[in-house]
């Protein structure tokens, strides 16, 4: 953290994407989410951080609803996306992901060629109406996610074959093909050689342009490299957001202190 | 002895310690047990296959008798108009007699006959099914009356035992249904070039004959009746199975009552197949008055056995997928079914084939729910073509073994043998195309 300038960076965009008041999760009976308030803006990379089980996984699957999926899992509070519930009944949640995209941890592509892996999302949801413009749509995808110039003499082959880092950045490219406002990372690189890691965040900055980021790392030194605005989670708390650069040179809490100084977690 | 001292005293790398020479040694008679214990799997598999096709081979070919025969008008028909219904009036009793002059007459030529051996005799060389084949060949074709042909004549379960090593002058000596003059007229005829052995189709396309005509006992009912039935379980058993497994596996939720469900599930497949035979003998034909000994109903009976094999395999098959996989589609939005059908499913495809091919496969060899259903008849004629023939009486393969060797005489445990060698070629092809599908769609994540 010593050339990062942090407390130089800026956050320009003040529009609020995503705004989480009192949210609560169980997992049957324990706790596993407590009161956490977050707003996360547009166009901006937010990283949470925090020691393992301390709940930040678990928040951002709640962003995209992939909790549901988990029988016992229960969540509770408001989750807005544009100042909508995304938890109101009437809300699909197929519709809701295709909004926020999500990339995991492991590189899991679909058994199927590299063209097929981005133009899934496309296809399912409609976004296209003819083969030119789908296309058009992976190669755009392709070209954000940084992997055209490596793939596209042969879009044929397998997603499988792929190194780890081209894998991942599939994975961005086919989170990215169905043009969703939120772009959710669960620990994106901690599957990935430093190489690949160092062009993942690279890609990421570059995303902030269009989407706003969510991203759950256990690299300190990653949050601070690719986020404009870091959330400290403990034990299933929120125990500190604010601005990168604020958070790691000037922390309020003594916990937040504790840990990026490596003395919990 | 403190540790200091033990490093003093270690012992060289190059000589093995107590304990270690215990554990290789433990190793070692590992190893014997396994080498003995596969030994001994196949060994028996040697001797079985050797029993099986060393008793069976010799049903696919028989022996005929080639003969002129002259198919007398006056006899065949008397009226000489030539009209089916009187051609019909000559029964197998008058095509008999004809052939048994005609093989009187062919040995004459030859110098063959025996001193004083009755016509009645030498014609008991032939089998009493072949009169039957003359008389349809004529029906079929009247023009052939009042020509003389070459027939091909099926010879008596006897002699055929005779040359293929089942019966000797000794036992001929001692039974009453041949003598061994008849059996040296036999090898007299051989070696004449009248008697051959011939590859036998018709062991297959025939159907079963009766306990006094080994020789021309076929399998064709059964193995119409079997492939009927294997088309009814995986119409109904694969779908419902599939179904069933997707939505117990993807859908339900965990409770009580699903998992009063599964254990069910896993105790069926354990149930003893005659106990799904008196399940459909009370279900299907007392209740729902479905026929007798038909397909369908074995089909049935045999769809309701296999479907715990199908859907335990189904569900073992969708469980491996990675669930990786599965958020990487509900990630970009994908519905819970497109998921399934789009991702989940294909990456478990060869696993359910082979799961339904293993099942059926168990289903083309299980005889006893069938023998409740009345598929242990003997039938004779062969059922129609489906839809239809599914309604029709049939057998089925193993119930045919087991027919075969319920019969008295010795000729019907080579036929036993026989059809055990087709179900066995019948089931190492449905093996052979698992390992094959499981090749083909086996796709690597």
């Amino acid at each position: 953290m010593n050339d990062m300038r942090l407390t130089e960076r800026t956050v320009d965009a003040t529009d609020i994407k995503i705004s989480a008041r009192k949210v609560q999760v169980f997992y049957g009976t324990t706790h596993a989410i407590k009161d956490v308030d977050v707003d996360i803006l547009d166009k901006t990379v937010t990283a949470f951080i925090g020691p393992s089980g301390c709940g930040k996984s678990t928040f951002l699957r709640c962003i995209n609803r992939m909790n549901d999926t988990i029988d016992i899992c229960r969540v509770e509070g408001d989750i807005l996306l544009d100042g909508e519930d995304i938890y109101n009944k009437k809300v699909d949640p197929v519709q809701l992901r295709a909004r926020v995209g999500m990339v995991f941890q492991k590189p899991n592509p679909f058994p199927k060629s590299i063209y097929d892996n981005v133009a899934y999302g496309p296809k399912i949801h409609g976004l296209v109406k003819n083969k030119a413009e789908l296309d058009e749509v992976v190669e755009s995808a392709l070209r954000k996610a940084a992997l055209w110039n490596e793939v596209k003499d042969r879009l044929d082959a397998p997603g499988t074959g792929l190194s780890g880092g081209q894998q991942q950045r599939l994975c961005i490219a086919r989170a990215v093909a169905t043009s969703p406002e939120v772009l959710l990372m669960d620990e994106p690189c901690s599957a990935l050689d430093p190489i690949a890691t160092a062009q993942v965040e690279e890609l990421i900055d570059e995303l902030r342009e269009n989407f706003s980021v969510v991203i759950v790392t256990h690299s300190m030194q990653q949050a601070a490299r690719v986020s404009q605005r870091t959330a400290f989670f403990h034990l299933g708390n929120l125990v500190e957001f604010g601005e990168t650069g604020q958070i790691f040179t000037n922390p309020r809490d003594p916990r937040t202190e504790s840990y990026i100084t490596g003395r919990i977690g | 002895m403190t540790l200091a001292d033990m490093s003093q005293h270690r012992p060289s790398l190059y000589t093995k310690d107590a304990r270690t020479k215990a554990r290789n040694s433990a190793e070692k008679r590992f190893r014997i047990y396994g080498v003995v214990a596969v030994g001994v799997g196949v060994l028996a598999l040697i001797v079985l296959l050797s029993s099986v096709l060393g008793s069976g081979l010799g049903a696919f070919r028989q022996t005929m008798l080639s003969l002129p025969v002259t198919l007398d008008a006056k006899l065949l028909d008397p009226k000489g108009n030539r009209d089916p219904a009187d051609l019909a009036k000559a029964t197998t009793i008058t095509y008999g007699k004809l052939l048994s002059q005609a093989l009187e007459a062919a040995v004459t030529e030859k110098g063959l006959a025996p001193e004083g051996m009755k016509t009645k005799e030498i014609g008991a060389l032939i089998s009493k099914e072949a009169p039957a084949i003359l008389r349809n060949q004529v029906l079929a074709k009247p023009e052939l009356i009042g020509t003389t042909i070459d027939f091909e004549a099926l010879a008596g379960g006897r002699i055929d035992g005779f040359f293929k090593g089942r019966v000797t002058m000794e036992s001929a000596a001692l039974d009453s249904n041949v003598s061994p003059a008849q059996l040296e007229l036999a090898q007299k005829m051989r070696d004449a070039g009248m008697i051959k052995l011939a590859l036998n189709p018709a062991f297959i396309t025939n159907p079963d004959a009766s306990e006094l005509r080994p020789e021309s006992a076929g399998l064709g009912v059964a193995i119409l009746g079997s492939a009927y039935m294997m088309i009814i379980v995986l119409v109904l058993a694969l779908p419902i199975g599939v179904a069933a497994s997707i939505y117990l596996e993807e859908f339900a939720p965990q409770n009580r009552f699903t998992d009063l469900i599964e254990v069910n599930i896993a105790n069926l497949a354990a149930v003893p197949s005659i106990v799904f035979g008196i399940l459909g003998l009370a279900v299907f034909i007392n209740f729902a008055g479905m026929p007798q000994s038909s397909p369908l109903v074995g089909g049935l009976v045999l769809t309701l056995m296999t479907l715990p094999t199908i859907i335990i395999a189904t569900r073992a098959a969708l469980k491996a997928v990675p669930p990786s996989i599965k958020d990487a589609a509900l990630g970009v939005g994908a519905s819970k079914m497109q998921t399934i059908f789009h991702h989940v499913l294909p990456l478990a495809l060869p696993g359910i084939l082979t799961g339904t091919i293993i099942g059926l496969a168990q289903a083309l060899g299980e005889t006893a729910p069938l023998l409740l259903i009345g598929m242990v008849a003997f039938v004779k004629d062969y059922p129609a073509a489906p839809p239809e023939g599914f309604l029709d009486p049939a057998a089925a393969l193993p119930v045919q073994v087991y027919n075969f060797t319920q019969r008295a005489d010795p000729a019907f445990i080579e036929r036993a043998s026989g059809a055990i060698i087709v179900l066995l070629v019948f089931l190492l092809a449905m093996n052979i195309l698992a390992v094959l599908l499981r090749r083909r769609f086996e796709r690597r994540w």
